[in-house]
């Protein structure tokens, strides 16, 4: 199922796409800053705002560009809209421990007004921040001057009516809720329930859900802590509610199953509804088995009938209504499995890649390492893999195809598996919800390819 | 800490090592499993789970992930290279003041007692390799062969510098310390247990320098962070 394809074609929806460079954010140099690293890459409801959160607890919204009619050879640009500090550094005095500043994830709400709403989290705590404009400013106050001083009012001689003068446009983002206070352990995923007035958040142990509107308050959902902690022995590792039903959501373990749960069964879900797991290869056992099999990331369809896992090596596509096994795998660097214990010594092996759906679900995406990062067409059962590199920074140039050489002779072009940089990983990408653009974060810099458009 | 004769030996061998154990564990079953590496190789594999699990415990938090899967994968690891010996089963804390195990549910150092009872199970266990000697610092996998090992949980909660424990005991961490300020009259009775605290035997398990009232004031603190982790809810 996962040849690799050596052309730079791959169809999606009956038509062949190229993908093309677009943009790039970020630092030129080398040199990273920590604060820099990018954490979390997400497009808004109608793709038109890019989110971006970073290790220094920014975060920076790009917005797209209105079609130029005139050049209409690639679809608008995406430039910077906003950018705000989320999450500050704090400290637990009582655990005498230092709070990460860093965004762990961004989500958006969908459009309900002029503003624009999303959640952004760190390890504990979550933020609702508005995002607004501000294009006009009231002018002609009687009892202000235009510089807002005072005027005397015994030289106030008539009365006038302020009116609206247009301004530089601004855009102000203020923080509307903090949701803190209810998370021992590390926060990994949040989720906005389909009814757009709840979401979850997810830590280690325990899965909260709050109502958007309450700060002081959180039911707790899931809660897999042991009563004697040396019984601990598997972990949550993301979580995410259906996109249509309400009252499901599904959780994903440090051993590979997903638990989806019914939140009308009872207070406490506890029980799952269904449990997901593949059974073990006996071939590939090894006693890394287990670290591999981890789910980094679960991502229902859009359609809310599929839904996607991504373990160490693979990405795998799961029926909501088979629960032994998933439909489809998909090989993400298989040529790893023979380097597990390399991987396990400098820690690669506990990388948590993510991985999306493009708008349509019939093409997934995810990274790997060597800034790659790989498009699985359910469809057609193609892959591509491509690589994200101001190599190939000119607008409108097409991207090679990549291949990696697992063993014996590397042909031209082909890179062999250990001259891959394993310190340049594709952990994030995002894909537009109705367009081919696709946004892909290397460590510091944030890449933006679109299909060709002729 | 590996010593040097170890690190030695993985320099070596860690080229050829880690293709050939990369091999073997792809096919269990592969004829030369038969033959000796894989001891070494499981046994270096062990030693590099046991520094993980080290460093990771030496974070201020934990990621409690990367904890569970090398703890998880130390047991197989385990469970393979001594298949016959009988592992002892996972301790429940000895007889700790009950407040201790309070404070041991409430706190993430419930986990860090946890992995260090569990390393202590593994360090009983014969034929292994030296269980690396702990960093001399702060941290909760401090132990002792034998001491007191899961109540350490508590103690790291009340005070860091007591998790550590040599070969000698207590004794031996206050030997090199300068007692002249604890002779100050300011520090009150209780700073007397400081200095006598190592000769008192029964007080090992506790922590000889907090009182009472001090734990009291702990303990209501932790169960008000309690309170706020699991706020009232339906079927709470």
């Amino acid at each position: 199922q996962s040849g690799a394809f050596g052309g730079g074609c791959m169809s999606g929806g009956g038509n062949d796409i190229q993908w093309c460079f677009s943009q790039v954010k970020g630092a030129v140099d080398d040199d990273v800053a920590e604060a820099d690293i990018i954490s979390t890459v997400e497009f808004n409801h109608s793709g038109e705002l890019l989110a971006t959160g970073d290790k220094g607890g920014r975060v920076v919204i790009f917005q797209q560009e209105q079609e130029n009619k005139i050049q209409s050879h690639s679809r608008g640009e995406y430039n910077v809209y906003s950018t705000f500090q989320s999450h500050e550094p704090e400290f637990d005095y009582l655990k005498s421990l230092e709070i990460e500043e860093k965004i762990n994830k961004i989500r958006w709400l969908p459009q309900k007004n002029a503003a624009q709403f999303l959640l952004s989290t760190n390890d504990k705590t979550i933020k609702l921040w508005k995002i607004s404009e501000r294009d006009k400013r009231p002018e002609g106050y009687n009892l202000k001057e235009e510089d807002g001083r005072y005027r005397d009012p015994t030289t106030v001689t008539t009365l006038r009516v302020p009116v609206f003068r247009p301004m530089d446009l601004m855009v102000e983002a203020s923080p509307r809720r903090i949701f803190a206070n209810a998370h021992t352990y590390h926060i990994n995923s949040i989720s906005i329930n389909s009814d757009y007035e709840t979401y979850l958040s997810a830590d280690d142990l325990r899965i909260n859900l709050w109502h958007l509107e309450i700060t002081d308050r959180s039911f707790n959902i899931v809660d897999i802590k042991p009563a004697n902690m040396e019984e601990l022995t598997e972990v949550i590792t993301a979580a995410e509610f259906h996109p249509n039903s309400c009252n499901t959501f599904v959780y994903s373990s440090s051993k590979g199953t997903i638990r989806l749960c019914d939140m009308r069964a009872s207070a406490l879900c506890d029980r799952h509804s269904k449990l997901f797991e593949e059974p073990e290869d006996p071939s590939n056992r090894s006693f890394f088995s287990e670290i591999i099999s981890s789910i980094s990331d679960v991502k229902f369809s859009h359609s809310g009938r599929y839904m996607m896992t991504r373990d160490y090596l693979s990405v795998k596509i799961w029926d909501l209504n088979m629960e032994n096994r998933p439909v489809e795998t998909y090989q993400v660097h298989e040529y790893l499995r023979s380097k597990l214990c390399s991987l396990y010594e400098n820690d690669c092996i506990f990388d948590k890649f993510e991985c999306c759906w493009n708008g349509s679900d019939s093409v997934v995406m995810t990274g790997s390492y060597n800034n790659f990062f790989r498009m699985f067409d359910r469809n057609t059962k193609r892959d591509i893999t491509l690589e994200a590199s101001r190599e190939n920074n000119k607008p409108r140039t097409v991207l090679k195809p990549r291949k990696v050489c697992a063993s014996g002779k590397r042909k031209k072009d082909e890179i062999s598996v250990d001259s891959l940089d394993f310190n340049k990983k594709i952990l994030h990408t995002a894909w537009h919800p109705k367009e081919n653009i696709i946004a892909v974060a290397t460590t510091n810099n944030l890449y933006i390819f679109q299909d060709k458009v002729n | 800490m590996l010593s040097k004769g170890l690190k030695r030996k993985r320099e070596e061998e860690e080229e050829k090592e880690s293709l050939a154990v990369d091999a073997l564990w792809l096919d269990p079953g592969h004829a030369a499993v038969a033959q000796a590496p894989p001891a070494a190789a499981s046994s270096s594999l062990f030693d590099l789970s046991v520094l993980k699990l080290h460093h990771s415990l030496q974070q201020g938090e934990p990621d409690l992930r990367h904890l569970v899967l090398v703890v998880n994968t130390l047991r197989r690891i385990q469970a393979s290279m001594a298949p016959t010996a009988a592992l002892p089963p996972v301790p429940s804390p000895p007889a700790a003041p009950s407040m201790a195990d309070n404070l041991l549910a409430s706190s993430d150092a419930a986990l860090s007692a946890s992995m260090a009872s569990l390393l202590e199970d593994l360090s009983h266990i014969e034929g292994l390799s030296q269980v690396p000697q702990p960093l001399a610092d702060e941290g909760p996998p401090g132990r002792s062969i034998g001491g007191a090992a899961p109540s350490l949980g508590a103690l790291d909660l009340l005070g860091p510098a007591t998790g550590c424990l040599l070969d000698d005991g207590l004794e031996g961490l206050f030997e090199d310390i300068d007692t002249s300020m604890y002779d100050n009259e300011l520090w009150a009775p209780a700073s007397e247990g400081l200095k006598t605290g190592p000769e008192d035997g029964p007080g090992k398990e506790e922590a000889p320098e907090l009182d009472e009232a001090e734990l009291d004031y702990l303990m209501d603190v932790l169960v008000g962070t309690q309170a706020l982790e699991r706020p009232p809810g339906p079927g709470r």
